[in-house]
């Protein structure tokens, strides 16, 4: 697939009085035409900052962008701002003009390519039509909800045709079942028009919904990068553990080599043994293979249990179960 | 004291007031719009950053500011005799007026204009908006309202001033409540030009009131 944004070993630094702050280091992305490229990174990544190389809000220090083929360093400014007349953006705090109707303010980026007033009406008009707020058109943006704002900025964003829709957080104001209403109607977008979505984020979720390739910011340095598929199966970097993991909260590696095979015959299906184990010796136990039916109320089957690294904690468990009448026996180098 | 020619005297005077205020707020906003305009688009994290205009203009809007007006009248003559060919009456007052109410304007339209939100003006930048369609279009009209209640500040003070500018002829009231009510002990003049003073104000800041809350379309209601 043709490359419509390439950025090659971009790199920020803001120099402020007393201190200079690397936003971003050696970036190099690839972003195809078509696709929906996710970029996500804890709050203070660099993500927002990536994302406003993208349309020369931020000139970076170093390294290259190119958008279609054009590099952005190289435009004279007349230039530059035609080619953000092709690349538009959304705002997580959506950023309408106030004191502009909705209609006016999809009207606006029309103005400023220098359509006439009536044709822009129109064309307003229809945009609005495909986000669903066409009734609201007479409003002002203060009488809106968040999600009917973020529609009214989307609508905006397309008002030129752009290429590409850059949606800085675009989704981090609102509520879930509004930013899935939103993520639907991009995607809706990318579908219907072909606009190359790229989509700035510290929620996994959203990049799950509706993402194709994604790429893990970190300390102002890309992680990651790759399909969602690939980076949610098998994630690398502590940075996208760190993301992947997010919702099921911390999670640490059990460092215990002892593992122990127990064989359920005769105990009640409704009595959580390996539950109240846990709960009794008060640290986890990491199951590494469960294998048990309900016969008739009895538990049959067996699991293999990894056990913590401390000896009494393991001596503890395995005395546990044994007088839960499991059979327990050692396994040495067990490989799951 | 309320015989005819007294009665003509200050309607012809609040006239004269009126006249040298709203001219003087005229021409301030000409320099002083811009003034202001460019002190937000040259400062350092401006739409066009440039250190050393930026403190020009801040130096010139301080210092002038920080002259009393008295003196700044009585220093202005020569400049004031080369503009209008006298230095006294009310159309020569419009010009130390001017100069002393232009970079007083200039920060409020400074203040008016930062007030406007930043994600709004990168959201216009974002869109490939020009530093002129962004100060007229996103900047003026996203400030509109608060620079309407900055022009009612503005020509408040500068009734004011006219009024002290009476002091070395100008003419206007405050020139009425020199003459009569100061030097001839008349002091129901004065109590009357006082009057019509505070009746001028509070009709201008009503109509500024009225017309920057019409204009706001920030609220829900």
């Amino acid at each position: 697939m043709e490359t419509i944004i390439q950025v090659k070993d971009v790199g920020k630094t803001f120099i402020g009085k007393d201190n200079t702050v690397e936003a971003l280091k050696g970036i190099n992305l690839e972003i195809h035409r078509g696709e929906i490229y996710g970029i996500i990174g804890m709050s203070g990544a660099g993500k927002s900052t990536l994302v406003r190389c993208l349309n020369f809000l931020e000139k970076p220090t170093t390294g290259t962008v190119m958008v279609e083929g054009k590099d952005l360093a190289a435009l004279p400014e007349k230039e530059l701002r035609q080619a953000r007349t092709q690349i538009s953006m959304i705002f997580q705090h959506f950023n309408l003009l106030m004191q502009r109707t909705v209609l006016d303010n999809v009207c606006f980026p029309l103005e400023i390519t220098g359509q006439k007033k009536k044709e822009a009406r129109v064309r307003a008009k229809e945009l609005l039509e495909v986000v669903g707020l066409a009734e609201k058109a007479k409003a002002y943006p203060a009488q809106l909800s968040g999600g009917q704002k973020q529609r009214v900025a989307i609508a905006r964003a397309l008002a030129n045709n752009p290429k590409i829709l850059l949606c800085d957080e675009a989704t981090s104001a609102l509520d879930p079942t509004t930013t899935k209403s939103i993520l639907a109607l991009l995607k809706d977008i990318n579908e219907k028009y072909g606009i190359t979505i790229v989509i700035i984020t510290h929620e996994m979720a959203v990049v799950q919904e509706i993402c194709t390739h994604v790429a893990i910011i970190d300390g102002g340095e890309l992680a990651e990068t790759g399909t969602v598929e690939e980076v949610f199966a098998r994630p690398q970097t502590p940075a996208a553990k760190a993301l992947v993991f997010q919702n099921g909260g911390h999670y640490e590696e059990m460092k215990g080599k002892r593992c122990i095979r127990i064989v359920f015959k005769e105990n009640s299906s409704f009595e959580p043994v390996i539950g109240n184990m846990v709960l009794e010796c008060k640290a986890p136990a990491n199951i590494l293979l469960a294998d048990t039916k309900d016969i008739g109320g009895v538990a049959h089957g067996q699991m293999i249990l990894q056990l913590p690294e401390d000896e009494i904690l393991a001596e503890k468990m395995i005395h546990y179960l044994k007088e839960k009448k499991l059979e327990v026996e050692e396994l040495d180098n067990y490989v799951g | 004291m309320w015989d005819n020619a007294t009665i003509m005297m200050l309607i012809k005077e609040t006239g004269t007031t009126l006249y040298m205020t709203l001219t003087s707020t005229f021409f301030a906003y000409v320099i002083g719009l811009p003034m202001g305009i460019f002190l937000v688009i040259t400062a350092k994290d401006g739409l066009r950053p440039h250190p050393v205009a930026y403190k020009v203009l801040d130096f010139i809007a301080n210092i002038v500011r920080s002259v009393p007006f008295l003196i700044l009248l009585m220093l202005l003559i020569p400049f004031t005799r080369f503009v209008v060919g006298k230095s006294y009456g009310a159309t020569a007052t419009i010009v130390p007026l001017t100069v002393a109410a232009a970079p007083f304007i200039a920060r409020l339209v400074e203040s008016s204009l930062l007030e406007v939100d930043r994600g709004v003006v990168e959201a216009a930048q974002s869109m490939g908006a020009s530093t002129q369609t962004i100060v007229w279009k996103v900047f003026l009209g996203e400030a509109r309202t608060s620079l309407i209640a900055g022009a009612t500040i503005a020509l408040g003070t500068i009734l004011g001033y006219s009024a002290m500018a009476g002091a070395v002829g100008g003419g206007g009231l405050g020139d009425v409540a020199i003459r009569y009510g100061y030097y001839r002990y008349q002091a129901d003049i004065m109590i009357v030009t006082v009057v019509l003073l505070v009746i001028l104000v509070q009709i201008l800041q009503f109509i500024g009131t009225k017309m920057s809350r019409k204009l706001d379309k920030r609220t829900t209601g």
